[in-house]
C-alpha cells in the first residue's frame, strides 16, 4: 500500500494531546486510551484508503474525439455507440456501411436481428451477421462495453472463408461429373481399340481415334476454363487497381474471340469511353467469351454486333448482341450459374464447357460492375457488362 | 438532416429510424426463411417465420404510437413531417410484407412429393431478386438514398417478368401431371405473394424517395 500525501501529524497531536487532557481531568485511564485509539484509526482509515478518485479519473478519460482519431485509419471498421446511437464510425466503416450512419440509431446500420438482439443486450459478445453492405456478404460483428453508455463495435469481414468453403463443395459437386463424362468415353473408346487389337477396321479404328481426340479436347477446355475461373475467383476479394483504355481492348478481344473465319461476321460500334481500373488479362477473356457465345448462339449468317459507349451514369457499358433464337425467359436467371445450359446437348456439341457465363459473370464482380442479359426469343439476346468509371477512393460526402 | 434545437425530436426520430431498420431486417430474414424452408419442407424453419410475424406486428404497433406521439408533441414541419409521415407508412408496408412471408411459411406443409416437384426450382431465384429489393429499399432508408429508391423500383418489373414465367410453368406442369394439382396450386400462390412482396418493396422505394425529396418518382413505364 502506498501512502498519498504526508502522514496527518497534526492531527495525531490533537488525538494525544486531547486523550491526555481526558486523562488527566476525569482520571479515567480506559476511557482516553480508549478514544485514542478510535481517533488514531480514523485518521488511519481516512490516510491509507484506496484512491476512488483514480476510478473516477480513468471512466471520464474516454474521451470520444481522442478514440476517433486512434481508430480514424484503422483497416478494420470499428464503430463507437453511445446507448445504442453511433457517434463515431472509422473509415472503413464510413466506406462499407455508409456515411449517413452517424448520429443515427445502430439498427439503422445493423439491422439483422442477430445484432440486434446483441445492441438491445447492451452486453459484451459477437454475432455473426450476413447481408450488411451486400447482400450476400458474412460479417463477424463484435460488441465490447466500455462504460455505463459508450460501446466498441467492431467488424470482421468473413465472406472470403464463406466463400472458401462453399466453392469447395461446388466444385467436388459439379467438376467431377462433368470430368468424368469425356474421360469416361475417352477409356471406353481405348479399352475398345486394345481388345479388338489389329482387328478394329481402319475406318473405325479412325472413327475411335477421332472421338477421343474430341473428347481430350474438351476436357482440355474445361481444364483450362476451371483454371480462369479459379483464377478469378481467387482474386475476387481484391479491387483491380489498372487503369485501363477499353477501346483497343475491347477491338482486339472481339477479333480474336472470331479469328479469320468468322471475323467478318463481327459489327465493331466502338466508343472512346474514359478509362475504367480493370484487369486487362480479365476484361479481354469476358469480351472473348461473351463474343464467342454470340457468335456461337447467334444464326451463322447473322451478324453480331459489339458495342461500347458511356452511358448516361458515367460507365462504361460493353454490350454484344447477336441474332438467334433467343434465350426463354426462365434460364436467363440461372445462365451464370456454373455448367448451366439451356441445351446440354447443343452446347456440347458446340464444345461449350458451361463455365463461359460464370467466369464473365466473376469477372465483373471483381470489377464492381453489372451484368445484364436481354433476349427476345426468335430475335437475339443482348449481353450488357457496365463497368463504373475510374475515379479516388474517398467515399462520397 | 441538420441539428434541431429540440434534443429530444432529434432522439424520437432516431429511435422511430432504428425501429423501421429493425423491422425491415426481421421482414428481411423472414422472407429468405420462408423459401428456404419451403424448397426444403422445413416446417421447423417455418414455424420460426410464423413465430417472428408476431414481433413484426409488435415493432409496427410501436412505430405507429411512437410517429403519432411525435406529431402530437412535437408537430414536425416539412422535412420533418415526411420522415415521419413516410415511417408510419413504411412501417405498415413492410408489415404487409412480414405477412407474406409468413403466408409462404404456412403453405410449406402442403406441397407433397418435394423431391420431384420440379417448379419448386424456379422459386429461389425469384425469391432472390424479391429479398435483394427488400435489402436494397432498405438501405435507401438508411441512407435517404433516392437514386437506390429509383433503382429497386425499376427491378421490380423482373419479379413480374418471373412471375408471369413461372405461373406458365406451373400451369403447363399442372396440365401434364394433374395428380399434384393441389401442390402446385399452393405454388402459384407462393410465386404470387413473392411477386407482392417485390410490388410492396417498389412502395417502400417511392416513400423513401418521398421522404428523401419530397416527391414521389415520376412512373417511368406509365403503369
Amino acid at each position: 500500500m502506498q501512502t498519498h500525501g504526508t502522514f496527518p501529524w497534526s492531527g495525531a497531536t490533537l488525538a494525544i494531546v486531547t486523550s491526555l487532557i481526558l486523562a488527566s481531568a476525569t482520571g479515567q485511564f480506559l476511557l482516553a486510551v480508549a478514544v485514542l485509539l478510535v481517533w488514531m484509526g480514523t485518521l488511519w482509515l481516512a490516510h491509507w484508503s484506496p484512491p476512488e478518485v483514480q476510478r473516477i479519473k480513468e471512466v471520464d478519460s474516454y474521451d470520444t474525439s481522442r478514440l476517433s482519431r486512434l481508430i480514424e485509419n484503422s483497416g478494420t471498421p470499428i464503430l463507437l455507440t453511445d446507448r445504442n446511437r453511433i457517434i463515431v464510425a472509422n473509415h472503413m466503416a464510413r466506406k462499407i456501411l455508409g456515411r449517413h450512419i452517424l448520429e443515427q440509431d445502430a439498427r439503422v446500420a445493423f439491422r439483422q436481428p442477430e445484432a440486434i438482439a446483441l445492441l438491445d443486450a447492451r452486453a459484451n459478445g459477437r454475432a455473426r451477421i450476413r447481408g450488411l453492405a451486400r447482400r450476400r456478404d458474412v460479417w463477424l460483428l463484435n460488441r465490447q462495453q466500455l462504460d455505463d453508455d459508450l460501446a466498441v463495435i467492431e467488424l470482421l469481414n468473413q465472406t472470403a472463408e464463406e466463400d472458401i468453403s462453399r466453392a469447395h463443395t461446388d466444385f467436388v459437386a459439379n467438376a467431377s461429373h462433368e470430368l468424368r463424362t469425356p474421360l469416361a468415353s475417352i477409356i471406353g473408346y481405348v479399352e475398345t481399340l486394345l481388345e479388338d487389337g489389329p482387328a478394329t477396321k481402319p475406318e473405325m479404328r479412325q472413327k475411335f481415334l477421332g472421338t477421343i481426340l474430341g473428347e481430350a479436347k474438351r476436357l482440355q477446355n474445361l481444364v483450362s476454363d476451371l483454371m480462369s475461373l479459379s483464377r478469378v475467383e481467387a482474386e475476387k476479394h481484391d479491387r483491380p487497381q489498372e487503369s485501363v483504355r477499353l477501346r483497343p481492348l475491347v477491338e482486339q478481344a472481339a477479333r480474336d474471340a472470331a479469328g479469320i473465319d468468322r471475323v467478318s461476321r463481327l459489327e465493331l460500334r466502338l466508343d472512346d469511353v474514359p478509362p475504367v481500373l480493370g484487369d486487362p488479362r480479365q476484361l479481354e477473356q469476358l469480351v472473348r467469351n461473351l463474343v464467342d457465345n454470340a457468335l456461337k448462339y447467334g444464326k451463322p449468317d447473322q451478324p453480331v454486333t459489339v458495342e461500347l459507349l458511356e452511358n448516361a451514369a458515367g460507365e462504361a457499358a460493353i454490350s454484344v448482341t447477336d441474332r438467334g433464337d433467343g434465350i426463354a425467359p426462365e434460364h436467363i436467371p440461372h445462365l451464370t450459374r456454373r455448367f448451366y445450359r439451356t441445351d446440354p446437348g447443343r452446347s456440347r456439341a458446340s464444345g461449350g464447357t458451361g463455365l463461359g457465363l460464370a467466369i464473365v459473370k466473376h469477372i465483373v464482380e471483381r470489377h464492381a460492375g453489372r451484368l445484364d442479359i436481354a433476349s427476345q426469343r426468335g430475335e437475339g439476346s443482348t449481353f450488357t457488362v457496365r463497368i463504373p468509371r475510374q475515379q479516388d477512393d474517398t467515399p462520397p460526402a | 438532416m441538420s441539428e434541431h434545437t429540440v434534443k429530444a425530436f432529434d432522439e424520437d426520430i432516431t429511435r422511430l429510424r432504428g425501429l423501421i431498420a429493425e423491422m425491415g431486417g426481421l421482414a428481411e430474414l423472414s422472407i429468405q426463411e420462408s423459401l428456404d424452408a419451403m424448397v426444403r419442407g422445413d416446417g421447423e424453419l417455418a414455424e420460426g417465420v410464423i413465430k417472428r410475424d408476431k414481433k413484426i406486428d409488435a415493432i409496427e404497433s410501436e412505430v405507429d404510437k411512437l410517429a403519432v406521439r411525435i406529431i402530437a408533441l412535437r408537430a414536425p414541419m416539412a422535412d420533418d413531417l415526411r420522415e415521419v409521415i413516410a415511417a408510419l407508412k413504411i412501417a405498415g408496408v413492410v408489415e404487409r410484407i412480414g405477412d407474406y412471408s409468413k403466408n409462404i411459411a404456412k403453405r410449406v406443409g402442403k406441397i407433397e412429393g418435394r423431391g420431384t416437384f420440379e417448379p419448386l426450382t424456379l422459386l429461389p431465384a425469384m425469391g432472390e431478386i424479391a429479398a435483394e429489393m427488400v435489402h436494397d429499399v432498405l438501405t435507401a432508408y438508411a441512407a435517404r438514398d433516392p437514386v437506390l429508391a429509383r433503382e429497386v423500383i425499376a427491378t421490380d418489373e423482373k419479379v413480374d417478368a418471373f412471375y408471369n414465367s413461372i405461373f406458365r410453368n406451373v400451369v403447363s406442369y399442372m396440365v401434364e401431371n394433374p395428380a399434384i394439382i393441389s401442390s402446385a396450386a399452393q405454388l402459384l400462390f407462393v410465386a404470387r405473394n413473392i411477386e407482392r412482396i417485390g410490388d410492396h418493396a417498389t412502395n417502400v422505394a417511392e416513400m423513401v424517395h418521398f421522404a428523401a425529396t419530397g416527391s414521389y418518382p415520376p412512373d417511368e413505364d406509365g403503369a
